[in-house]
């Protein structure tokens, strides 16, 4: 007995093990770079290890706010991310919207087809999306070209390099990138409603506008307001790769957004510390705004979604 | 489940005016979507194979002009961008690999009754999908271990991924008990059992991991900015982002790289910057086009688990 008990532990152990190795990878790159944190309390310059003379306390949280010009800056950067976060939480019912009328279609091949094309750019990469961009708003573009031949323009517009409507712009892209994908979800909730409600309704007579309005939107509702929570739990993170790739010296001033800020604070100007501070306190935000929309969704739904 | 609704009775509906109104701009707007989806990638294509002076002025637009292939020959002469394209897939085939591997032993070992501490380990694993220590405090941890400028870079941070191993033990569990039951009786240790019995049965979700997981690493673009200042080891989406935005540094570099500059070679042939980021853009983008119609079959399983798990 003593001996199969033994033989058990020792397995137990030996399966351990075997995982070990995987569990350090885990402990490496996510929970060791925690610590990095702690940069943010000392003036940290990147050849040098951390030493405790180099300690500051609160420096760079006071750094942040400390003369007009970084307040300035702090506050152009907070305005991009909420414009842009914003807009999205404005339109956030479009993949909704998308899905629905997708499903209106009686052809399956149409139905397919538009799905299909419509997915597929959630697949390439940003710089790709920028490329494409590039390719068809430059001044020698589809785009330009088509409308100068109709004569709806005199002479190249300049989309690109400008701060027009950007943030409208930003979610446009990122729209054209996420809608196929987002509505997917929406889809696969469609196909879940009960066959026999909406065969009942249409014997009554419905129209189909009336089958949406009082059968499909409720059923989707749930759905829709998990995603819309999660939009507010991200509020302050719209990504780094599309404004990175999108931003130039003409629209910097609107682009910046928080998560392109960190990144340019340290690897622009140096700023390692500041730049850790500030991705420190949008952390902290985005804690509290979780929770808070957490707290919503059991307050409405009598259960969270994390 | 398949939610169409053709199930509706043969006898003839009358059709609203309304809802033919409805019928009419639901076609229209959606074909609207589908060319704006499919048109930029058409564009580039025909741009990438027509007379390179013509896609230069913006003169193709619907259809190829004198197509020709010469594009695609000159741009993989470039060596930087062969050089890229190697490490591009380079990174693509040992992240895949080691991340397909790594999920279903993970995953396996999670479903293992024995393994000392298995529930906590687990959640240790999986709770780090809820947080990030931000990209700054990441790039010093990558600076600390040596891993910047260092192919390994691409590849060690990524291969464990608590989603992926989520899925695999999930999978694993849905198979019946008996067939590990039954190897163990034949006397198969942990590890037999594991690439003798679990890994061909766990093939399907270990083919969608590896879809999700190639897709991941060829476009991966922000390590490469952050990690890497070594131009050797820049990925294509790397060099093709850097092409964009020094489109006119760009012909030089060409006609150097190319060798002698053949006054007599045609102005259609020749590489324009337009020719070379549209042809690069084709080649970066072609092998996700290529993989898309598996990935297809998948995703709507995967997003669905997704939101189970998430």
């Amino acid at each position: 007995m003593k001996l199969l008990e033994n033989k058990r532990k020792v397995r137990s152990l030996r399966e351990f093990l075997y995982i070990l190795p995987f569990l350090a990878l885990v402990a490496i790159f996510a929970y060791y770079p925690l610590y990095g944190w702690f940069y943010a309390f000392f003036d940290y310059k990147p050849p040098f290890p951390l030493t405790w003379d180099r300690f500051v306390g609160f420096k760079w949280f006071q750094t942040m706010v400390s003369n007009k010009v970084r307040i300035d800056q702090l506050l152009s950067v907070l305005r991009n991310t909420f414009a842009i976060s914003g807009i999205s939480l404005a339109f956030s019912w479009f993949p909704m919207v998308f899905a629905i009328f997708l499903n209106e279609i009686k052809c399956t091949k149409f139905k397919k087809f538009v799905q299909t094309v419509t997915t597929l750019p959630n697949f390439i990469s940003w710089v790709l999306v920028y490329s494409i961009a590039y390719s068809v708003f430059s001044s020698t573009g589809a785009v330009n070209t088509i409308a100068m031949s109709l004569g709806l323009l005199e002479e190249p517009k300049i989309f690109l390099a400008s701060s027009d409507h950007i943030w409208f712009k930003m979610w446009l892209w990122l729209t054209w990138k996420n809608a196929g994908w987002a509505a997917i979800m929406y889809i696969a909730a469609i196909a879940g409603i009960d066959e026999e409600l909406i065969t009942a309704a249409k014997v009554d007579g419905a129209s189909r506008m009336k089958i949406i309005w009082h059968i499909t939107i409720p059923s989707l509702l749930p759905t829709y307001f998990v995603i819309v929570m999660l939009n507010l739990a991200n509020f302050l993170s719209n990504g780094f790769e599309q404004f990175y790739v999108f931003q130039n010296a003409f629209n910097k001033e609107y682009i910046q957004v928080l998560d392109l800020y960190v990144y340019n604070l340290a690897m622009g100007s140096g700023g390692y510390s500041l730049s850790v501070a500030v991705s420190m306190f949008k952390s902290l935000v985005s804690v509290v705004l979780l929770c808070v929309t957490n707290g919503v969704s059991k307050l409405v739904r009598g259960h969270g979604f994390i | 489940m398949s939610g169409s609704r053709e199930k509706t009775p043969k006898r003839k509906m009358q059709v609203s005016i309304g809802d033919r109104i409805i019928s009419f701009f639901t076609y229209l707007v959606y074909s609207i979507f589908a060319f704006v989806c499919v048109y930029p990638f058409y564009y580039i294509l025909i741009n990438s194979i027509s007379a390179n002076n013509l896609s230069e002025r913006g003169k193709v637009l619907f259809w190829p002009l004198e197509i020709h292939f010469t594009n695609y020959v000159n741009v993989l002469k470039i060596p930087t961008l062969f050089d890229a394209l190697k490490v591009s897939v380079a990174r693509t085939v040992v992240g895949t690999a080691l991340t397909v591997l790594f999920s279903a032993f993970l995953g396996y070992m999670f479903t293992r009754e024995t393994l000392w501490g298995r529930k906590f380990w687990y959640s240790f694993v999986v709770v780090t999908m809820y947080f990030n220590a931000g990209i700054i405090p990441w790039f010093i941890t990558m600076m600390n271990l040596k891993l910047t400028n260092n192919f390994w870079g691409y590849i060690w941070p990524v291969v464990v991924q608590p989603f992926y191993v989520v899925l695999c033990k999930t999978f694993v569990e849905s198979t019946p008990k008996e067939l590990q039951e039954a190897a163990e009786i034949d006397g198969a240790g942990t590890l037999t059992i594991f690439y003798k019995v679990m890994l061909p049965v766990i093939k399907p979700i270990l083919a969608t991991i590896a879809i999700f997981a190639a897709v991941a690493q060829w476009n991966s673009f922000q390590d490469t900015l952050l990690l890497m200042t070594d131009s050797k080891l820049d990925t294509l989406q790397f060099v093709l982002y850097q092409y964009i935005n020094q489109a006119n540094s760009l012909r030089g570099l060409i006609n150097n790289a190319s060798g002698t500059i053949d006054i007599a070679a045609s102005l259609a042939k020749a590489q324009t910057a337009t020719s070379i980021r549209m042809t690069v853009t084709i080649i970066v983008v072609t092998p996700i086009i290529l993989v898309y119609p598996f990935f297809q079959r998948f995703f709507v399983k995967g997003i669905m688990i997704g939101a189970v798990k998430g």
